[in-house]
């Protein structure tokens, strides 16, 4: 299977304080990947180092087998993204469209001008008085007129949007994506749109990755048990997270084969479940002497 | 010309993919679809319903497995059979049989979740069963 973007025990500090560490992960082609953790998590250095605009501090991220950092020509086949959809604000969509074509060596405006079209956008409207949700679509296009076989979306740049600009973005994206095979790596916080749009998971904890894979494949994989207390944990799989009751245990398991033991229930999860368990898995200590408050 | 149009169930806990599938199922067994009917193409598909294109792959690769659909390499997935005709004929014995049974029922005092419970359990006992005899352990 080819890999469109391969990490190794990738890591990167900002003073002492490494942002992200010991990242290893293969990214498919072909698929439409989300990027899962808390804010803070390293999400957005992780697409950092992948477009070069970072040098990895220990190991090593390769995109199409290349560096980032060290091979700019590689940059050429990455679309990008970034939070908040920066664009030249005083620009206006039509300027934008021409001046891609001038830094770009591969730029198919006629695509990015039948998209814009399209959508109803304003060609000759400073991009900066444009709604936020034609900002983003202003944002995809000019990404996609590169045509890039990867494309990293970061911060999903339409979650502060209202529900129906999303939706738009959305459609746009799974639109093309259809069109053109072109792998796509996607950081979000919604995870309602995750379970729909994409097919790889990669969720980050604490600056590591804590599970990645295919989608369908985690989701048959985990269950939910919900048990007597005590019962032994043999033959249950790999417990994820478990929590108890004086009478009861919630596990969260992974595992290929059927469940033997009767005295569980079995619980399947949502993709959206599964994650939050995932992501509610750290240890942050209680503080109610700080807060002056009796436990 | 567009046939039909996919909706999805939110709320469902069924993949989307298979939601597909049973859609395209529906279709088939109504007669809204038949034989030479082209499905939705993938792109409109993934567009529409704001999901991935991989999607929609395998629920028409799922159709073309049970023999009910065939790809058409840059052309688009047809329907290659039906599931209404035969079946819908015979369908008319069935349903007296049953409609004089659910009077039974709802004379000994089944409501309507009763028996929707009584045919769920039941249709699972029966699948256990036929999963147990043929040597699945």
């Amino acid at each position: 299977m080819e890999h469109v973007l391969e990490a190794d025990n990738l890591g990167k500090r900002y003073g002492g304080r490494w942002a992200l560490r010991d990242c290893t992960l293969r990214l498919p082609a072909g698929r439409v990947a989300a990027l899962v953790g808390p804010n803070g998590v390293g999400k957005s250095t992780l697409l950092h180092l992948a477009v070069g605009l970072l040098r990895p501090d220990a190991g090593a991220v390769r995109v199409f087998g290349a560096a980032p950092y060290e091979n700019t020509a590689v940059l050429a086949e990455i679309g990008f993204v970034a939070q908040d959809t920066p664009v030249y604000r005083d620009f206006t969509a039509d300027e934008l469209v021409r001046m891609g074509g001038k830094v770009n060596r591969r730029w198919d405006a006629t695509l990015a001008r039948a998209r814009l079209a399209q959508l109803g956008i304003p060609p000759r409207r400073p991009v900066g008085r444009l709604s936020g949700g034609q900002r983003a679509q202003v944002a995809l296009a000019l990404a996609l007129a590169k045509r890039p076989r990867l494309l990293l979306l970061l911060d999903e740049p339409v979650a502060s949007l209202d529900p129906l600009a999303r939706r738009d973005f959305l459609q746009s994206l799974m639109g093309s994506v259809a069109e053109t095979g072109t792998t796509v790596l996607l950081s979000s916080h919604i995870l309602a749109d995750l379970e729909r749009a994409c097919d790889h998971l990669v969720v980050l904890q604490d600056g590591k990755v804590r599970l990645s894979g295919d989608v369908d494949d985690i989701v048959a994989e985990h269950r939910q048990l919900v048990g007597p207390r005590h019962l032994p944990l043999d033959g249950v799989g790999t417990v994820v997270r478990a929590r108890h009751t004086d009478r009861q245990s919630t596990l969260l398991v992974r595992t290929d084969r059927p469940l033997r033991d009767p005295s569980w229930t079995e619980h399947e999860l949502s993709l959206e479940d599964l994650i939050l368990a995932y992501l509610a898995d750290r240890d942050t200590p209680a503080n109610h002497e700080a807060w002056g408050v009796p436990a | 010309m567009l046939v039909i149009e996919f909706v999805l169930d939110g709320r469902s806990k069924t993949n989307t993919y298979l939601q597909l599938v049973e859609q395209v199922k529906q279709a088939l067994r109504v007669g809204l679809l038949g034989p030479g009917d082209q499905l939705p193409k993938v792109r409109d598909v993934a567009q529409s319903l704001a999901i991935n294109p991989n999607t929609v792959l395998k629920a028409y690769r799922e159709l073309e497995i049970e023999g009910l659909a065939q790809g058409r390499p840059g052309v688009g997935t047809f329907v290659t059979r039906t599931l209404a005709g035969d079946s819908l004929a015979n369908q008319a014995d069935l349903r007296l049989e049953f409609l004089a049974w659910l009077r039974k029922a709802q004379a000994a005092g089944l409501t309507d979740e009763d028996v929707s419970a009584l045919v769920d359990t039941t249709i699972r006992a029966v699948r256990q069963a036929d999963a147990l005899q043929g040597g699945f352990s």
